[in-house]
């Protein structure tokens, strides 16, 4: 009986060694096939390239290009990008792939917390990533940044691709006038020379072209002058984009459903006065705030740019003032708006 | 018992496995044999690599720049805009410690190649040059030079990276230099590499650094970095040994595209050789030299890398059919602006003068470069530079060197155009001389497979007997009004010539010259091509490297009318020497004749 123990002792540990053997190889050999006898990336840039895009729009002043990166993210044309004053007019953005074709874009939907921004373009079975599958990196990982820094590649060129490693992964500090960037989560930071013009909405994956994070936007720190050579992790920013392709929080006028209430909130009763309406989609600043009114106990001042309301996104005077008639008067109203560089959350609550 | 031994086994067997191929433990803190032997093999390519790289520095050691040795006796690449300030000769450092004399050969100012020779050796360290078509993005490469001028000890530094793109354009930048399809990498470019080499990851020299993508950090590397592709420098290579300073090729027409995306013909010179095989305004482009065109950056980097008076195969198409023909390529420059601009290495001021050699500091900025300052970023504490006294002046030449430098207009120096017209023709000499042959020549034999005809040259009559026609011309009277027989271009000027080169020799022949290696239609690899001007004519020679020779003789009334060609074969012992015995001869798109000689006379 003690033989037999034994016997089963000894398969197990060889089935064990085995099982470790063929995968010490295994994940060796895979490596290895992937990066080539030379080690060159070249098999998994090529792999990748299809799905990166370079973007043009609005810019080309000084100091400011008209151009980004993006990637796609659907075999129908939806493109993740970052939110910049380069998708600032909609009518003058579009897209180039990889294989050179040039289509019009639509600016689908942006979060400005995150500054990301989806598009879209109308075609169909688009190699692309799947969000979902984007993996996590660690501080020493090889990584692989694609990109259309400066601009270079143009028609059916491919984007730029640089190399480096994940030199530690910290949040974007929220001191204020450190960086001047809305986004204070998560960030991987690089050693790759991603601070660049035009690698914003670029994509970030590890030595084996897997997907991991969103190149993040030009950033300086002002109080020693360095530059941030920084991404975004694709996990903080999916469950933002996957709100923003469902269209979920859209604005409650939306809703059929929706009913108004008999006494909603107003802009006078809060005290809040913005800018003058005279465009088409006005962007809701504070122009003043009433003195002893709820606007002024809750903080609020005059060029605060109102983004949510009760975390509904709203872009235009017109679009708040919808929203507040959806919110009865007697409910507390949350607000999210953008000071300067910071995101501020306030309440407002009846007098 | 028995379950037990075959238990162990195949437990030995396994271990075996583990052990080999690789005897090595594999355990957790050290790294794998795979690992370990990748390193070993980088570590032997940087090091065979960095053996033929070179600091550049003028005379006595300022400046700096870096370059590569490409061939054993001592011929190396650089960037012009690093040989240009040095002058004519320049000093170069290599790994061994040792600084060594150079003095430039050729220049390719657009380019931004510039060929030198170093002196004192025949068996330099040469780097083993690389194919960049085969390179691809994401391949590891890197770079060897000087950046920052840090090689005191003429150790070179090295940056590894990998390629970020290929077949880059990158336009000229407030200069003349462009760069067309060349190299992309993240491997540091800093002042100071320009010039300098960029290897592959087996150590073969893949391109010439010379550019970068500089912003808002002023000129320090951010990870984008353009060199030379190596494939350009080979079609130039033979015009840079000709010691000339070299222009690069115009299509004579401009492309654009159209509103259904086709690349098509938007503007075109009459006067182009393009014009005259057929290509029109609106036709579109498929293929320029064998590469498909589908943009327009695509198609000036095909045009890019070549130089002036290469002929390229095009195909074109309109109405719906294609049409394929090779066509020469003029240069970019109107030959006169060309030569003023480039006289000789220009004694122009950098635009701030250069550091004196005790204060170390950044390179001065070079033309083509991006420059961004950004004025609120904190300034390095680099020293003052002083100016050199007088910089314009010249250094004066030291006497061992002043032999090997001739200024000529046109030239960066006609020391070697000299050396290769002599290479050249002895190379041709071994199939005998007919330097004695002074008197009249006769010719005769069949034409087109039947007709007889004859020719007779000499000093004072050429005349022929044509199957349409008997022609006669008068040897002494300018050439360009008698091109006769009709419609080949001038075949008995073209002979007066050829027979006039075969007993003068380029010595004496009139002003001849090297022009460099360029392909010839329907044979393979390219031909040395001499050119000299008598009468009121030019003539070009092509002769085959590996026999010597006289391959092809086209003789140019002028710049804008097709030249006769005369393609010699079938070379056969006549006299004590060899003989062309076949002549084709072609003129527009049409063969003329194709000339059988049965019969030789040469007159003493």
């Amino acid at each position: 009986m003690s033989n037999w123990h034994d016997t089963m002792m000894l398969s197990n540990l060889i089935s064990k060694s085995l099982t470790f053997v063929v995968l010490t190889v295994g994940v060796t050999g895979m490596a290895l096939a992937a990066t080539g006898e030379t080690g060159s990336f070249a098999n998994v840039v090529e792999s990748v390239q299809p799905k990166i895009v370079k973007i043009y729009g609005s810019g080309g002043l000084q100091g400011l290009e008209a151009y980004q990166s993006g990637l796609l993210i659907s075999a129908e044309g939806h493109i993740l990008t970052a939110w910049s004053y380069v998708l600032d007019a909609e009518e003058y953005i579009h897209a180039v792939l990889d294989d050179g074709s040039r289509h019009e874009v639509k600016l689908l939907a942006h979060d400005p917390r995150l500054e990301i921004a989806i598009l879209k373009i109308e075609a169909t079975g688009l190699p692309h990533f799947q969000l979902a599958e984007a993996v996590e990196l660690h501080p020493g990982d090889r990584v692989l940044a694609f990109s259309n820094l400066f601009g270079i590649a143009v028609g059916d060129e491919s984007a730029s691709v640089l190399h480096g490693t994940v030199s530690t992964i910290t949040q974007l500090t929220a001191r204020r006038g450190a960086f001047q960037s809305v986004y204070h989560g998560p960030v991987y930071v690089l050693d790759a020379m991603t601070n660049n013009p035009g690698a914003a909405g670029g994509v970030l994956t590890d030595r084996q072209g897997r997907l991991a994070g969103l190149l993040g936007k030009e950033l300086r720190n002002s109080l020693d002058n360095t530059w941030l050579n920084f991404a975004i992790p694709i996990s903080a920013l999916n469950p933002s984009v996957q709100d923003l392709l469902a269209g979920r929080n859209p604005p409650r006028r939306t809703d059929e459903t929706a009913k108004k209430p008999a006494n909603p909130h107003t802009l006078t009763a809060l005290g809040l006065v913005l800018v003058p309406n005279v465009l088409a989609k006005t962007p809701p600043y504070v122009d003043r705030v009433r003195p002893a009114s709820p606007a002024a106990a809750a903080g609020l001042r005059p060029d605060d740019l109102i983004l949510f309301v009760n975390e509904r996104m709203v872009s235009s005077c017109k679009d708040l003032i919808e929203e507040l008639s959806f919110i009865d008067r007697l409910d507390p109203v949350q607000l999210t708006v953008q000071r300067g560089q910071e995101l501020v959350n306030v309440e407002l609550k009846a007098p | 018992m028995t379950r037990i031994c075959v238990l162990l086994m195949i437990a030995f067997a396994v271990g075996g496995l583990i052990a080999s191929p690789h005897s090595g433990r594999v355990c957790a803190d050290e790294p794998p044999p795979a690992v370990l032997q990748a390193e070993q093999a980088r570590i032997a390519a940087i090091d065979r690599a960095v053996r033929a790289a070179l600091a550049v520095f003028e005379p006595g050691g300022n400046g700096g720049g870096s370059g590569v040795v490409i061939s054993a006796d001592g011929y190396a690449l650089s960037n012009f805009h690093v040989v240009s300030p040095t002058g004519a000769y320049m000093q170069c450092g290599m790994s061994d410690g040792r600084l060594y004399d150079a003095v430039v050969v050729g220049l390719d100012p657009t380019g931004d190649v510039a060929l030198i020779k170093l002196l004192g050796r025949e068996d330099f360290p040469a780097a083993e040059l690389g194919d960049s078509d085969q390179v691809r993005v994401g391949d590891w490469c890197f770079t060897v030079g000087n950046p920052f001028l840090l090689a005191t000890d003429l150790q070179p530094s090295v940056a590894y990276g990998i390629v970020s793109g290929v077949h880059r354009y990158q336009p000229p930048a407030g200069t003349m230099l462009e760069y067309a399809d060349c190299l992309q990498t993240d491997a540091a470019i800093n002042p100071g590499n320009s010039g300098g080499p960029l290897f592959d990851a087996q150590g073969r020299l893949i391109g010439i650094n010379g550019r970068g993508s500089f912003e808002k950090r002023g000129r320090v590397n951010v990870g984008v970095g353009y060199a030379i592709s190596i494939n350009q420098i080979k079609k130039f290579l033979g015009c840079l040994h000709s010691g000339r300073i070299v222009d690069h090729a115009t299509l004579g027409a401009t492309v654009a595209k159209d509103e259904n995306g086709r690349i098509v013909v938007s503007n075109i010179l009459e006067s182009s050789d393009a014009y005259r095989r057929g290509l029109r305004y609106g036709d579109q482009l498929l293929s320029f030299a064998d590469r498909p065109v589908t943009t327009v950056n695509g198609f000036k980097n095909s045009l890019g890398t070549f130089p002036r008076g290469w002929r390229v195969p095009i195909t074109y198409r309109r109405d719906g059919t294609s049409h394929q023909t090779y066509v020469r390529l003029a240069g970019v420059h109107p030959r006169e602006e060309f030569l003023t601009k480039f006289t000789k290495p220009p004694t122009m001021p950098p635009e701030i003068p250069p550091a004196p050699k005790k204060e170390r500091g950044k390179e001065a900025p070079q033309p083509g470069d991006d420059q961004g300052q950004d004025p609120d970023k904190p300034r390095p504490h680099l020293p003052l530079p002083v100016p050199r006294p007088n910089p314009h002046a010249p250094a004066p030449l030291p006497e061992h060197i002043k032999p090997l430098i001739e200024e000529r207009p046109g030239y960066a120096n006609y020391y070697f155009n000299r050396q290769q017209q002599d290479r050249v023709w002895k190379a041709f000499s071994t199939l005998g001389s007919c330097q004695d042959a002074k008197g009249i020549w006769k010719l005769a034999g069949t034409v087109n497979g039947g007709a007889p005809w004859e020719i007779t040259l000499g000093d004072e009559e050429v005349a022929g007997q044509f199957p349409a026609s008997r022609d006669r011309i008068d040897p002494r009277a300018d050439f360009d009004g008698q091109l006769l027989p009709a419609r080949s271009g001038g075949l008995l000027p073209a002979l007066s010539i050829w027979r006039r080169m075969l007993i003068l020799g380029p010595q004496q022949f009139g002003e001849t010259s090297y022009l460099g290696t360029f392909p010839l239609v329907g044979h393979p690899g390219v031909c040395d091509v001499l050119t000299g001007a008598y009468n009121v004519v030019e003539a070009q020679f092509s002769f085959d490297p590996p026999t010597g020779e006289l391959l092809l003789l086209e003789m140019y009334p002028d710049n804008n009318t097709d030249p006769c060609e005369v393609y010699f074969g079938d070379y056969k012992e006549v006299g004590g020497r060899k003989l062309p015995h076949r002549l084709t001869v072609r003129f527009g798109d049409a063969v003329y004749g194709e000339f059988v000689v049965d019969r030789y006379e040469l007159g003493q």
